[in-house]
């Protein structure tokens, strides 16, 4: 087809350029798709949390333990299903660079309260009929080839001395944004230990993770549970988890903020820059056009081609970011696991990378298709000479 | 069939410079008969160009009418006149101005885009155009594989590929050699005799101004038959 080889041939005609504006293009899209990965990585947490759960902490903050004898209380309010304490255990293994998230759970419970943890009923069995077990997401066994079996000692900076413990569960998340790089291990392990080292210290739990029936009834669960210890030496605080983790994000609001700037300003200078490679194309060519509009093509058949060169030049920089980002992706979620335990490119990144591209040609080719159109045969002659 | 081709009556046309205006055609009446070979001379600058461009379509008139087979041009819209000019017009210029990244086939075929024509019956209409230029062995070059000459003979073959009733030329051997534009001058005179198409020509060379059967000399605005 005559028409679409111009076409083609036109956009090619400075191939340094088309190639250059081409690559600014995949440069730009997978830049913008990394930096939303990254913001998509950061909400996880908060995506990932189910509105039938509640966070009970100390109101004062979140590194003030609460007596566990809470946890009969809150168990008898109203709409409460299932209470489990927990605690961050900030365990270090072999190295502070090997840094994973590990907590204390009363299991029983926390299995009820997590379905999206998904084991197997004897590795299940396992964990729970051994004191001194452990279990870990599949992501931190891969990462230290760990096996069923195996025993792992984590130095501890909250709680001191050495804690060995032997792994003998292994959980895959039911979703793709479910944490699978954490270690959990008994909170009678570290209560009762701590009796014997440091009596001051037993009898306490970081937070309540609580379980409810009906979702809607969240905020007035969450008053009656921070009711029943006001006033007393630890007051608490009651939200929904995903609150909770929202608290963890808002910490970090205003470098979300400038991540979020940076993604679109990087579309906007590949935005200026395919605009330029467009009017220097058209300007370039001002005299073909003349000639083309002599022969009779009309100023829409000349606008669209000049915006079919555009789109060719910026969709084929869209695909190729688009098939690059991915596996990128994949790259980053490797290096950055400690970081960010869930870095996938989600289907609403993919899609804005197409709208953007999209835009970023039709954009691009705007204001050369009008200065196309416009253009007085005779004048362009008298130009050209 | 009495009737001319082209009847240019009472056309005006200034050009405007901040506020200072320059008149460039005033008054012109004449008529260009069908099968005519017109070539239009006169001193550079006064308007010949503005003349031709006005009876192909490519530029508006201030006051008057140009009248072809029937049609008042100057009445029509800018899209109308774009259609009118590919069924009616076949253009040369004195700088080819083919597009350089199609190849001699491709920049023939390329006005019959505008037509119904399949691309089976596109390619056949190309081929015969390039053949009527003598050209049949350089369908497949680019235009910066063929000589001045050359180039300019596939600028005809694109001008008569759509079989229009005009072919209007600025200046067909401005840029060529004695040689070549000896070539392109015989052509033209060749789609006249043989083909019955009517030429208006502006040229500054004599010689090729020989070859038409009527000259007329432009001069201040005003038009008279040469000598
Ligand atoms: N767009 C324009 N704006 C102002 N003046 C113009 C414009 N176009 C043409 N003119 C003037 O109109 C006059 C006639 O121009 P035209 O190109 O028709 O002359 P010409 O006879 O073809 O000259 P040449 O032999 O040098 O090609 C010139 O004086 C030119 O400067
Ligand atoms: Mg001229």
């Amino acid at each position: 087809m005559l028409l679409l080889r111009l076409i083609l041939l036109n956009a090619f005609r400075h191939r340094l350029r088309a190639v250059l504006t081409i690559v600014g293009v995949a440069v730009a899209l997978t830049a913008f798709g990394l930096l939303r990965t990254v913001l998509d990585a950061w909400h996880a947490g908060v995506e990932a949390s189910s509105a039938n759960r509640l966070v009970t902490r100390n109101a004062v903050s979140l590194t003030q333990p609460l007596p566990f004898a809470y946890k009969g209380r809150i168990r008898q309010v109203t709409g409460v299903d299932i209470v489990a304490a927990g605690g961050w255990f900030g365990g270090i293994y072999l190295d502070e660079k090997n840094f994973f998230p590990n907590f204390v759970v009363e299991a029983d419970d926390f299995f009820k309260l997590y379905p999206e943890l998904i084991v197997s009923s004897e590795e299940q069995k396992a964990f729970l009929s051994d004191r001194k077990a452990a279990i870990i997401g599949r992501k931190l066994a891969e990462r230290f080839h760990w096996r069923i079996g195996d025993t792992v000692t984590l130095r501890g900076t909250i709680y001191p001395g050495q804690w060995p413990m032997t792994i003998r569960a292994i959980y895959k998340g039911a979703r793709p944004d479910t944490d699978e790089t954490v270690l959990y291990f008994h909170y009678g392990y570290l209560d009762e230990t701590m009796k014997k080292r440091a009596p001051t210290r037993a009898g306490q739990a970081g937070f309540f993770m609580i379980g409810i029936r009906d979702a809607t009834r969240a905020a007035e669960i969450s008053k009656d549970i921070d009711a029943l210890f006001r006033n007393s030496q630890a007051e608490t605080l009651t939200e929904t988890e995903r609150a909770f983790q929202l608290g963890f994000v808002a910490m970090s609001e205003a470098i979300l903020l400038a991540i979020t700037a940076v993604s679109y300003v990087v579309i906007a200078i590949i935005l200026a820059v395919a605009a330029n490679t467009m009017a220097m194309s058209a300007r370039e060519r001002l005299g073909e056009f003349a000639v083309l509009k002599t022969l009779g093509f009309g100023a829409p058949a000349l606008a669209g081609m000049l915006l079919a060169e555009s789109l060719l030049l910026a969709l084929a920089g869209t695909a190729l970011a688009m098939a690059v980002l991915p596996p990128l992706a994949k790259g980053f979620a490797v290096g950055l696991a400690q970081y960010f335990p869930i870095f996938f490119v989600s289907p609403t990144t993919i899609m804005l990378q197409a709208a953007f591209g999209l835009a970023v040609g039709v954009l691009a080719a705007a204001v050369p298709a009008w200065r196309v159109s416009a253009v007085r045969i005779a004048d362009a002659f008298r130009r050209i000479g | 069939m009495d009737r001319p081709l082209i009847e240019i009556s009472h056309l005006s046309k200034s050009y405007r410079r901040g506020d200072q205006v320059i008149p460039v055609l005033s008054d012109i009446t004449f008529d260009i008969a069908a099968g005519e070979f017109l070539a239009l001379i006169g001193p550079s600058g006064s308007g010949k160009s503005t003349l031709l461009n006005c009876i192909a379509g490519i530029d508006s008139l201030d006051a008057g009418s140009i009248t072809v087979a029937g049609t008042d041009i100057a009445t029509l819209s800018e899209s109308e006149l774009a259609v009118w000019r590919s069924r009616h017009v076949g253009f040369i210029f004195q700088f080819y101005n083919l597009i350089p990244v199609l190849t001699a086939l491709e920049n023939v075929e390329l006005p019959l885009l505008l037509t119904s024509l399949s691309a089976a019956a596109r390619r056949d209409h190309a081929l015969a155009a390039l053949a009527a230029v003598g050209l049949s062995d350089r369908t497949d070059h680019k235009p910066n594989q063929l000589s001045g000459g050359q180039q300019q003979r596939v600028a005809i073959a694109r001008a008569i590929v759509t079989d229009p009733d005009i072919i209007v030329a600025d200046e067909p051997t401005g840029d060529l050699d004695r040689v070549s534009a000896a070539d392109v001058m015989a052509l033209l005179r060749r789609l006249n005799a043989d083909l019955g198409k009517t030429i208006v020509m502006v040229t500054h060379d004599h010689k090729a101004a020989e070859a038409a059967h009527l000259v007329r000399e432009l001069d201040k605005g005003e038009l008279r038959v040469a000598p």
